[in-house]
């Protein structure tokens, strides 16, 4: 951490990432936002450590738990409200939601809800990069719960076999819904199952950063150099129940503060602090900053209109332009 | 100046002169599916192709249905204009989530951003005594999906050319082969080219009753026609060529000029192609109508593989023919 504007930079990735969250509770509670809304609290430092590996031209294939990937990625968050408001202005002119953000200029494929159904597709892109002998890289994350399905092991093996330049993020939550990873898992290294298939395979603790900065990086470097494929493991814990309709019954109270102890956010702040990279002050503004953006995200949802009716059948055949 | 010679071919010929043209035509597309490459295609449709084209263009996959095709989103999405072919209907059932729940669904999820050029093709149909795992008819269930085109090459002419305009096409495109009629001999231009699929083909035209059909099953629609006109009843065939979007006009206007339709569908009866065309002539030609609409499908049971058996179980020309005669017969 010798470099106090980047850790500055990543804790207001992680804020941000927060306070979208929290807002987003709120204003489903308030059923503004609606469907299926899955929260990422808790496992912020994943989605900003790894996004500091990726390069603009690179990919992103993420899960309906996507918010912070499209967020950290550039997406900006008022079209994010906008999108999970159902409105026009959203990133997909509110017929995806919460779970299917996609676009274009940030190469975000999706927000895919079915578990492991973005993988094969992943692994297309990659092949359609070495196919056009493209240096950019995709990056693909999944549940730990995305193991269990066969196209997770019929992808790893593709992959390996035809050497795709793919990063495997799993992010490793311990619960795919409410079945805890022992219960579904014959074996719980998860490594272990990439590294069968001949796959580069690390793990990494998912609650630190700069430790998955430093652990994506190496996997990115890895896969830009060598063409080939990387699978890495981030450890991880999400404070909030799986979704909005979820009482827990799976987990204990004691379980999660124990987990909490460990809040990327807080952990990371103490750190800056102790370093004397940051003081109440600054963080004040920091939070400033966030709220507003925010605040602003919110406003824009609210006012943007909602697509027409007769729109309804739109975008099921690409509209072809007038010849 | 005398007109190109026709070429002496097969379906099969067809089938993989199309994807000649097409790997020959754009460094885009390439081939991707099971034994392919080194085997020729399971129904020797891709003979040659590996040698021709390489290995990067003709890939031999693992038994992995669900993601090659997969694969074949994702690549289309990075710039490619992949081909996956499938052996058959029955496997893409473990390729049914990639097809239905992703390629068919990214361009409107994504409001309108993505597009999926993706084709994907395979062999669909019984009459080889491949019994209940490798012999079904269920490119109906595909027609059922928004977000997805459809098509059915019965001739040999469209067997080559619908792959190149399926390849034009900026969405998800399947094309079902008729498994048996990859040996069918015919006649071929020499100018390949790709089809318009906007229509249905009015293969023979008539005046008694329209018999409506696609695939393997439009042959067995001609066999009957060409029975019934020595009975002096003259049917209308229609090729329906495209299943999803179904060509309504030309399907209605034949139907209100003969009031009579015969649907020849090798899917089983229920919830099957054959019931929505039928529920689209009632829709739009219910009072033209001389008699109730009849449908010819398979028996609704796994098909079996013992010959008599299965030919029991699939349309046939003399099933067409009866009907034919029920409904001349009974209105006439």
């Amino acid at each position: 951490m010798s470099d106090p504007e980047h850790a500055l930079h990543l804790f207001h990735q992680m804020l941000r990432i927060r306070r979208l969250e929290e807002k987003s509770a709120e204003l489903y509670s308030a059923m503004k936002i609606r469907g299926f809304l899955h929260l990422y609290i808790g496992e912020e430092a994943v989605a900003v450590g790894v996004a500091q590996a990726l390069a603009p031209e690179d990919a992103v294939v993420a899960t309906y738990r996507e918010h912070a990937h499209a967020l950290v990625r550039g997406l900006p968050a008022k079209s994010i409200m906008a999108e999970m408001f159902g409105k026009q202005d959203g990133c997909c002119r509110g017929r995806g939601g919460s779970m299917h953000f996609f676009d274009i200029e940030t190469r975000l494929y999706g927000g895919n809800a079915i578990v492991g159904g973005g993988l094969p597709v992943a692994a297309g892109l990659g092949l359609a990069d070495k196919l056009q002998n493209n240096t950019r890289l995709t990056c693909c994350c999944f549940g730990e719960g995305a193991i269990a399905e066969g196209e997770f092991h019929e992808t790893m093996n593709l992959a390996v076999l035809w050497q795709l330049p793919v990063l495997f993020l799993c992010e490793n939550n311990l619960y795919a819904m409410g079945t805890a990873l022992e219960r579904s898992e014959s074996q719980t290294d998860l490594t272990q199952k990439a590294a069968s298939y001949g796959m580069r395979a690390a793990a990494v603790d998912g609650m630190e950063v700069l430790a998955v900065e430093a652990a994506a990086s190496e996997a990115a470097h890895f896969i830009r150099e060598k063409r080939a494929p990387c699978f890495l493991e981030c450890r991880t814990y999400r404070f909030r129940p799986h979704s909005m309709f979820d009482p827990e019954l799976y987990r204990s109270k004691e379980e999660v503060e124990t987990w909490k102890q460990r809040d990327p956010i807080l952990t990371f702040k103490t750190q800056l602090f102790d370093k004397g990279m940051l003081d109440e002050a600054r963080l004040d503004h920091l939070e400033q900053q966030v709220a507003a953006e925010i605040a602003e995200a919110v406003t824009f949802a609210e006012a943007s209109p909602l697509e027409p009716v007769d729109d309804l059948t739109r975008f099921v055949y690409s509209e072809r332009s007038p010849e | 100046m005398s007109a190109p010679t026709q070429q002496q071919s097969s379906y099969r010929e067809a089938v993989r002169a199309g994807l000649h043209e097409a790997l020959q035509q754009d460094e885009r597309v390439f081939l991707m599916g099971e034994d392919v490459g080194a085997y020729g295609g399971c129904f020797a449709c891709s003979k040659g192709l590996l040698e021709e084209f390489g290995p990067e263009r003709v890939r031999d996959t693992p038994l992995s249905e669900s993601t090659f095709t997969g694969m074949g989103i994702g690549a289309a999405l990075g710039g490619m204009r992949p081909i996956v072919e499938i052996m058959t209907v029955n496997f893409s059932l473990l390729a049914l989530d990639q097809i239905v729940n992703n390629a068919a669904t990214y361009l409107h999820m994504s409001g309108g951003l993505f597009n999926v050029p993706l084709v994907i093709r395979m062999a669909t149909g019984g009459g080889k005594q491949l019994a209940a795992q490798h012999s079904h008819s269920l490119e109906g269930w595909y027609a059922h999906i928004p977000g997805l085109k459809v098509l059915a090459p019965a001739t040999l002419e469209d067997a080559r050319g619908m792959l190149l305009t399926a390849l034009e096409d900026p969405d998800p495109v399947l094309i079902f082969e008729a498994a048996v009629l990859y040996p069918m001999e015919g006649e071929l231009s020499p100018v390949i080219s790709s089809v318009s699929i906007d229509r249905a083909n009015v293969i023979r035209t008539g005046r008694d009753l329209s018999i409506i059909s696609y695939g393997a099953s439009l042959h067995k629609g001609l066999g009957a026609a060409e029975q019934l006109s020595e009975e002096g009843i003259n049917a209308e065939v229609i090729d329906l060529r495209s299943l999803r979007p179904l060509d309504d006009a030309t399907i209605i206007g034949s139907v209100k000029k003969t009031r009579r339709a015969i649907i020849v569908d090798e899917g089983w009866r229920s919830g099957s192609l054959a019931a929505e065309i039928s529920a689209r002539i009632m829709e739009q030609a219910f009072y033209e109508l001389d008699a109730p609409v009849e449908r010819i499908c398979s028996v609704e049971v796994p098909m079996p593989y013992a010959a008599h058996l299965e030919q029991a179980a699939l349309p046939q020309v003399t099933s067409i023919v009866e009907a034919a005669r029920r409904m001349v017969v009974r209105n006439g």
